[in-house]
């Protein structure tokens, strides 16, 4: 019988960052593609807003900080087998390079970066990533593609992530296991609050977007393709969806 | 807080315009060397300097350097 290959019926799929923006999208549209979620976030009330969200049954969430490592493998050996993991957890501050602290640094890259990596780490030392799952990160164009100003540790983060992808897709294929990033450039989400950029800044920067800035659905579809088989033989990439800002 | 020490805080936030060139009275917008980096400098300075959170439109509505700290002053209580 054919399969609808965009489906994600009979899948579980885990989410990061899932209590907002991006990651709380994905969640929803995963859900409306067939899959049973699980939710993860630091916000427990927001974090109940998504599941409540959720299309079908059986969906579970888990509020945690992913930076503290007993909770990380507590939830981690209390979960079911995963087909597919988005990790859309992230935050940025902003400051120009001569005003970037030590605190800016460590708290961007241990949740832009460290959590994503000691959470696979834990994944597959438990022998919780199923057999031909597919691993997705939130990277952004600013991590290599499109610099921001103020925007230097985010950039760094970003481009770690990406980069780590690639060496995931390599190490993890002899089971075919795929690890890709998505890069979108700017998406009107919480994130952008703590950017501190007022309204008319933003407004002109979507003048130069073609398409105009995103919303987190346009990149949630991006990711539940890159969940399901349609994109099987996509792996090690890194997909940038950027209403067509970086052609100008 | 004295808008003196402001006023040399804000000037050492330029990479070219000459220190002496500040004033309480200057109109910053007007310096060739205003920018949106200069911007993003100046209020990472009064993040650091003076523990106030300003924002890029808080700063672009001021005129004078002085405007500017009767901002933070305000923001500080």
């Amino acid at each position: 019988m054919d399969k609808n290959p965009f489906s994600l019926t009979g899948r579980h799929v885990l989410v990061t960052g899932a209590s907002s923006g991006i990651g709380r999208a994905i969640a929803v549209e995963s859900s409306r593609a067939g899959a049973r979620v699980t939710v993860l976030g630091r916000d427990q009330n927001r974090l109940a807003q998504t599941l409540s969200a959720l299309e079908g049954d059986g969906h579970e969430m888990n509020a945690l900080d992913l930076n503290h490592a007993d909770a990380l493998e507590r939830m981690v050996l209390g979960l079911d087998g995963v087909d597919g993991v988005v990790h859309a957890a992230g935050i940025t501050r902003t400051a120009p390079a001569k005003f970037i602290s030590q605190d800016d640094f460590q708290e961007i890259m241990s949740v832009n970066v460290q959590a994503p990596m000691e959470l696979t780490r834990q994944l597959l030392q438990h022998k919780k990533i199923n057999k031909a799952a597919s691993l997705v990160f939130i990277s952004s164009v600013v991590g290599g593609i499109m610099p921001y100003k103020g925007q230097g540790v985010y950039a760094a983060s970003k481009g770690a992530l990406s980069a780590y992808a690639k060496v995931l897709a390599l190490e993890l294929s002899a089971r075919k296991i795929r690890a890709n990033s998505i890069s979108p450039a700017m998406v009107r989400t919480r994130l952008l609050d703590s950017v501190n950029i007022d309204a008319a800044t933003l407004d002109a920067d979507e003048q130069r977007y073609p398409l105009g800035y995103g919303t987190p659905e346009d990149v949630a579809w991006a990711a539940v393709y890159l969940l399901s088989d349609a994109s099987r033989w996509m792996t090690g990439s890194n997909l940038v969806i950027d209403g067509g800002v970086t052609l100008t | 807080m004295d808008v003196n020490e402001f006023v040399n805080a804000f000037a050492a936030e330029f990479e070219e315009t000459d220190p002496s060139e500040f004033t309480a009275g200057t109109s910053f917008k007007d310096l060739g060397e205003w920018s949106s980096l200069t911007s993003l400098s100046v209020i990472s300075m009064i993040k650091l300097k003076y523990g106030v959170i300003v924002s890029g439109l808080d700063v672009n509505k001021c005129t004078t350097v002085a405007d500017v700290f009767a901002l933070v002053k305000k923001s500080n209580g």
